[in-house]
């Protein structure tokens, strides 16, 4: 009917009279909806609304709290400023109410009232004020929602209820949770000093500290931290951990915010777990979370580190949440991980979702920015995508590789040049602004193409897009001032072209450019530094997160969520330099002292030992009593006494008032006649169950008075010992698995990666050796498995030549074997031998000339050596993966001699062996960027899979990978510096060819051992 | 708090509002509209969008758009996970959360938002506490209400919202009483390409429906609790007892309810009872191709794997498919997942039901993006 009428948002105003009248309805159905109408239509309607308020007051006076409490509501919902006054009354008389749940109905009125009439603010707080007293449960949430509409700067009000708040805040219903977090967060930042010192920074970088909480807490404790943390500081901090396992999102965000706010980083970390928790549940939850994991992730990586994976992107996720997520995965790339990220982003540029390719493009970009290692890497990958088939991914990457070229002034003529190409292709305006803006700053460095991308251009001037045509004149510009001869006429065509376009950016631009390059009489001063203003160095662009700058806003509030700031977003204060008085926040000095000093020490031990408040237990313990009248004595004799004496002595320095206690015990004689007369149910047991709840509390300081004081403590302090000692018990058995299954899990997914790669088993080498590389063996556990080399090529190179030796010949050779001298060198066997007829004396390796970062080991001086004689020496040489050459000085007693090895890339492999089953898993990571490939054309006899093995064999050291198909060989090793896996296909197809792929991270060693094998297997 | 809320259908038609404060013409949701139409897909639509004078905060569930309408600043969080406590609301008193649903009861709906909100503030959002104050409608009871004139609301105050146990209601009564406990894992993993867990995770939840009479005590233990990583608990949990003796120990809401949920990292290793191999391959010169998948039980599990359902989302160029399982029956649907002939794949059904539900996530060769297996394990 009606109802209907409003809920499709119908005028139903006309009806008003009418439906008034039924507002005294004996019907609770037709009255409520009467109530919504009446709050719908009652502020255009004043004058008729005013005909219901006399049955409201008639209401507010009833025996019935739940007619009391929507007589409330329905009252204050009413937008009528005349009855602003009658309104007050009620609150006000509301407010003293004895049901909670008037009070509670009374907190949520002011809020209306407030917004009805401004200027009763003065009378409200005063409201407040005594409803933050209240210490129901039901109503702090309530209260609190008021205070913060009204008066959020009277911070004072909050002062001696801060306790009362913290205790009772696991008890608050969710809602109300999150409003008091919210508002305990803002409170704690002005009242307390910053528990973040120097070392927390440090203390980021460690990685253990989210091992778990409880040695987080051992950690602390000992290092007896010079910062005395506040105690109702760390009160707060203790009592809202527990919510982060509440089943509300929100919730669980607005404690994770006040972790990050207000509580020592080292103990932030536990909120991350809860956070991804969080990325479960709903699209709109996740996209919130995960906003704030953004903003989180760039101040303190180590927090969600551990769960990058979490943060992997699924093709079903909304394209929100993808780039959210990317976003993330950004901020915690580093050195470790950077790998298996890039090898994450190559699927992801993959996906069907054009604006989240893009988008990963871009990230490329930004890891290559921000981690100098891959910068390459990055850059040839994009390079690479240049010849993807779609075209927004070959724009985007455009783009990007503009950007990452230009921070870079190195000489990539190569990557300038492919681009230009791309010019005929390319229709996305962006990318061929892009292109043309790089060739032009780049003119001089390929001084034959820029002229002819200019003539193209300037053909197709009129039909490009706007942002093409300004750097179409940008480019025109710098060409001819470096190059006028070639490009004088174009540049004025173009000039001309620009002079009369339609927009007027163009021709200004155009104009421009003609006064300050093109000499005519009327040129300043300004066209002699022409070519400065063109051809200046321009700053690199700097490639950023957006939530760069979210991080002054409240994490988890709307203004967060949208970077600007929402009215009514309160700023969070800095931390003061110096705590204000903390004894504003006593209640009673005399109880206070009772509270802190012994029951703060034991809380300090066993902190997690009263989370459950006390009033819970004492519902159950009353809820029994009322079931049960036997079991009720013993249970709470037994199970409640123990975990209630900490907090007993808190409750009685609290609410130690007489009128309180005395409503308990009314509460009691109530309860025992409700048991009498048992069959009686309805309403006796409801009066007296209200009751009971409203004074709960005081109830139990009876019971706990009677207990002595000291007994009560040294119990307490007796089961914390025995927890704690339980716990430490519970966390070294955790430890140990947790270590364990943390290596399992690395074999499976980094082995190419982050682990430390095992020791090979010497097969070749002499016995000392063996002895010495046993040693080493035991230290790390093996991941792949290092073989024996297949074939040992007895090829031999020369060293030094006997002519120009003076008689002392050294000849070297690839022992193929593990280097004893160190795990990331390769051994290289150097044969000496004298050719002379007199000793040669002192033979010793002098001055080394080596490339960055390369190493050697050198042999033992040798004393003499006998004419005719030889002698061999092994040395070992880490080459870090690269076919430099090592430079040194081979001297005698007498001479010195440069001599150089260079390595065959095959020998700075060592062989691998491997299942083939582990070998196509490995080559699934290493696709894309990671893969090389050619085709080789050779006579059918040179496919034998034996003459195929042998020639392999002779050039690299590799592996050999049993293979299930006869047309596909398989070799694996891995690269002796680095560790990385080279893999090896040789598959077999119709006719006389044959596809030769290497798989490897290393794809400049991959190219040359290519370039290698490629000869080596189509020769006959 | 919340101002307004606005429930819209996926056509862009406003078919309920309601105002807790004073009255916000609908004309702001025009620029919701303007925001989903930027979107193209309704799963991209931002939940938080800024207006002039407003800020509307959204979420989308079953087809419909529930808009609500904030004035200053509030955590957003908040306003989410109270409209999705609507939406499960709807869904417990009228069996789904349909436009039909709504509009067929849309008297209980408004009551049941004037009494989860006041003035914009959460006021009753237990089910419990609801369903005493306004009964659910069921057949017999609407009978009844027309012969004899009385109402679904019930007119005393729920004992629940003023005790300490607020999603209990006082006075059930059951002649069986019978508590029942589903629990329901499931497996997220990434599955590269070549067959190899990229990374997996295990998310269980306990669902309970209880059905005893009084204030049941109930206590819960496990046999190796250490393994639940990261638990979120029903307010009715006892939070105190899990910490020390890892117990959950409650007095449970009436009815159904989740009771926990939990989460096993991937710091243990999760095993994945199945193995799922597939392969792509195009044929040359045609946009036609072939999609295999095979899926089979791991031997080394010792469970026997019941039923399984396979579903595969194919990216939106895909027109058309042709189906060959080896066993069971399939079913494709080309609306949701299909726009040009590309693929030819195979989806199986063998049985749902449910106890144990696995979610596998491949993401083959870009196109494939994932599927989801159901299966059974006793």
């Amino acid at each position: 009917m009606v109802g209907e009428m409003i809920a499709k948002g119908k005028n139903a105003s006309e009806l008003f009279p009418a439906v008034v009248k039924n507002v005294a309805s004996k019907n609770i159905e037709i009255k409520k909806l009467v109530y919504v109408y009446l709050v719908r239509y009652a502020e255009e309607q004043q004058d008729l609304a005013l005909l219901s308020i006399s049955t409201f007051q008639r209401a507010l006076k009833d025996p019935n709290q739940l007619i009391r409490a929507s007589a409330l509501r329905v009252l204050s919902s009413i937008r009528v400023p005349i009855i602003v006054p009658i309104m007050m009354l009620a609150i006000k008389e509301a407010s003293a109410d004895l049901s909670p749940y008037v009070r509670k109905n009374a907190a949520h009125a002011i809020q209306k009232l407030y917004s009805l009439d401004p200027e009763q603010k003065e009378m409200l707080i005063e409201i407040i004020e005594k409803l933050l007293k209240d210490k129901s449960t039901l109503v702090a949430g309530s209260v609190v929602m008021a205070f913060e509409e009204v008066c959020p700067d009277r911070i004072d009000l909050i002062h001696k209820n801060y306790r009362k708040l913290c205790n009772l805040l696991v008890d608050v219903e969710e809602w109300g949770q999150v409003v008091i977090i919210h508002m305990l967060t803002r409170y704690a930042r002005t009242q307390f000093v910053s528990p973040w010192r120097q070392g927390d920074v440090l203390e980021d970088n460690e990685k253990d500290f989210y091992d778990s909480d409880e040695e987080q807490k051992e950690k602390a404790d000992k290092r007896k931290r010079p910062y005395a943390m506040d105690p109702d500081h760390r009160l707060l901090i203790r009592n809202t951990k527990p919510l982060l396992q509440s089943r509300n999102a929100a919730v669980v965000m607005a404690v994770a915010q006040l972790y990050w706010h207000i509580a020592p980083k080292s103990e932030a970390g536990i909120i991350s777990k809860s956070l991804v928790r969080l990325l479960r549940s709903n699209r709109e939850v996740q996209y919130i979370v995960l906003q704030n994991i953004a903003t989180m992730s760039i101040q303190r990586k180590g927090m969600f580190e551990p769960y990058l994976k979490s943060f992997y992107v699924r093709s079903t996720d909304a394209t929100m949440i993808k780039i959210l997520k990317l976003e993330i995965l950004t901020n915690l790339a580093n050195e470790a991980n950077i790998s298996t990220l890039l090898r994450e982003f190559q699927t992801y540029v993959k996906s069907q979702d054009k604006q989240f390719a893009a988008a990963t493009i871009q990230t490329i970009g930004r890891c290559a920015t921000s981690i100098t290692e891959v910068s390459d890497t990055c850059l040839n990958g994009l390079v690479c995508l240049l010849s993807n088939r779609d075209e927004i991914v070959v724009a985007e990457s455009v783009v990007v590789i503009k950007k990452l070229l230009q921070m870079q002034p190195m000489q990539h003529g190569e990557i300038i040049k492919h681009m230009a190409k791309l010019l005929d292709s390319i229709t996305v305006p962006v990318a061929r602004a892009s292109i043309l803006w790089l060739i032009g700053e780049n003119c001089e460095r390929v001084p034959k193409i820029a002229p002819d991308v200019l003539r193209k251009t300037a053909k197709s001037f009129t039909s490009e897009d706007d942002l093409v045509k300004l750097q179409i004149l940008n480019l025109g510009a710098k060409l001819y001032l470096t190059n006028s001869k070639q490009t004088k006429l174009l540049t004025q065509y173009i000039l001309n072209l620009g002079k009369y376009d339609q927009n007027y950016d163009i021709r200004d631009r155009t104009r421009f450019i003609r006064q300050l390059i093109v000499p005519n009489e009327k040129s300043g001063a300004l066209s002699k530094y022409a070519k400065k203003i063109f051809l200046a160095q321009k700053p690199a662009p700097l490639l950023e997160s957006p939530f760069k700058d979210r991080d002054h806003f409240q994490l988890g509030t709307l203004s967060h969520t949208l970077n600007t700031k929402a009215t009514g977003y309160l700023e969070l204060s800095n931390w003061p330099e110096v705590a204000p008085d903390p004894s504003v926040r006593n209640v009673e000095v005399i109880e206070l002292a009772k509270e802190w000093t012994p029951a703060g020490k034991a809380k300090k031990e066993n902190p997690d030992k009263k989370f459950y408040s006390e009033s819970e237990e004492e519902e159950d313990s009353s809820e029994s009593s009322s079931d049960s009248e036997s079991e009720s004595g013993s249970e709470s004799g037994e199970d409640e006494e123990d975990d209630r004496s900490g907090d007993s002595a808190e409750d009685s320095g609290e609410s130690g008032s007489e009128p309180e206690a005395g409503k308990g015990r009314a509460a009691t004689r109530s309860r025992a006649r409700g048991r009498g007369d048992s069959k009686d149910v309805d309403k006796e047991k409801e009066n007296s169950k209200t009751s009971e709840s409203s004074s709960g509390e005081s109830s139990s300081i009876e019971e706990s008075s009677s207990d002595s004081e000291s007994e009560s403590e040294s119990e307490s302090e007796s089961e914390s010992r025995k927890v704690t000692k339980e716990k430490e018990k519970k966390t070294k058995q955790e430890r140990n698995p947790l270590t364990k299954d943390v290596s399992l899990l690395d074999l499976d997914d980094f082995n190419l990666v982050s682990t430390p790669v095992a020791l090979p088993t010497p097969a070749l080498s002499p016995s000392l050796i063996a002895d010495l590389e046993g040693l080493n063996l035991s230290a790390t556990s093996s991941v792949i498995s290092v073989s024996t080399p297949v074939f040992v090529p007895g090829k031999t190179h020369v060293l030094l030549h006997r002519m120009s030796g003076k008689g002392l010949a050294a000849h070297y050779f690839f022992p193929r074997q593990p280097c004893i001298f160190g795990d990331k060198m390769v051994s290289v066997q150097i044969t000496l031998n004298n050719t002379t007829d007199q000793k040669i004396e002192n033979i010793h390796v002098g001055g080394k000339k080596l490339p960055m970062g390369m190493q050697m080991h050198v042999f033992n001086p040798i004393e003499s050596l006998e004419p005719a004689g030889s002698i061999t020496v092994s040395m070992g040489i880490d080459f870090c993966d690269s076919t430099q050459t090592a430079s040194f000085q081979l001297c005698t007693k007498d001479d010195c001699f440069s001599v150089n090895i260079q390595p065959p890339v095959g020998e700075l492999l060592l062989p691998v062996a491997m299942s083939e089953k582990d070998f196509k898993k490995e080559q699934g990571m290493l696709s894309g960027m990671n893969e090389t490939s050619t085709t080789i054309i050779a006579a059918p006899q040179n496919f034998a899979s034996s003459v195929i093995l042998q020639k392999i064999v002779n050039v690299a050291n590799v592996g050999v990978v049993p293979s299930g198909q006869d047309n596909i060989h398989r070799f694996a090793a891995k690269t002796v510096h680095s560790g990385s896996l080279m893999l090896v296909t040789v598959e077999l197809k119709e006719g006389s060819t044959a596809q030769l792929i290497i798989n490897t991270e290393k794809t400049v060693i991959g190219s040359v051992l290519l370039r290698e094998l490629k000869p080596v297997l189509s020769q006959g | 708090m919340i101002h307004s809320l606005f429930l819209i259908n996926c056509s862009g038609d406003i078919f309920l509002e309601k105002h807790w404060k004073s009255v916000v013409s609908q004309s702001v949701c025009d620029y919701f509209f303007e925001a989903q139409e930027k979107a193209a897909d309704v799963e991209n639509v931002p939940p938080v969008i800024s207006t002039p004078h407003h800020y509307l905060i959204s979420i989308y569930r079953d087809k419909l758009f529930f808009v609500s309408v904030i004035q200053t600043e509030v955590p957003p969080l908040f306003v989410i996970e109270f409209l999705h406590r609507v939406a499960d609301t709807f869904q417990d008193y009228f069996g789904e959360c349909s436009e039909a649903a709504i509009k067929d009861n849309v008297v209980i709906v408004y009551e049941l938002l004037e009494e989860m909100l006041d003035n914009g503030f959460p006021l009753a959002t237990e089910s419990n506490i609801l369903k005493e104050l306004i009964k659910p409608p069921t057949i017999l009871r609407s009978v009844v209400n027309s012969i004899t004139g009385s109402s679904n609301v019930g007119d005393t105050l729920p004992t629940g919202q003023l005790s300490n146990i607020p999603w209990r209601r006082a006075g059930v009564k059951y002649t069986n009483n019978e508590a029942y406990f589903d629990v329901v894992e499931e497996i997220d993993a990434i599955i590269d390409k070549s067959g190899s867990t990229v990374f997996a995770e295990i998310q269980g939840v306990i669902d309970a429906c209880i059905k005893l009479s009084g204030m049941p005590d109930l206590s819960l233990s496990f046999m190796n609790p250490r393994l639940l990583d990261d638990v979120s608990f029903h307010p009715c949990i006892r939070f105190k007892r899990w910490e020390s003796e890892r117990v959950l120990s409650f007095i449970p809401p009436d009815g159904n309810f989740r009771l926990i949920s939990y989460r096993v990292s991937s710091q243990n290793l999760v095993a994945i009872p199945v193995y799922v191999k597939h392969s792509i391959s195009f044929k040359e010169n045609s946009s036609c191709g072939r999609f295999d998948i095979t899926i089979g039980p791991k031997q080394n599990m010792g469970k026997t794997i019941e039923g399984i359902t396979v579903t595969v989302h194919m990216p939106k160029v895909v027109l058309n498919m042709n189906l060959t399982p080896t066993q069971g029956s399939y079913t494709f649907d080309p609306v949701t997942k299909v726009q040009s002939p590309k693929i030819r794949s195979e989806q199986v059904f063998l049985q749902s039901s449910f106890c144990d539900l696995g979610t596998w996530e491949d993401r083959g060769k870009g196109l494939i993006s994932w599927l989801k297996l159901k299966l059974l394990t006793t």
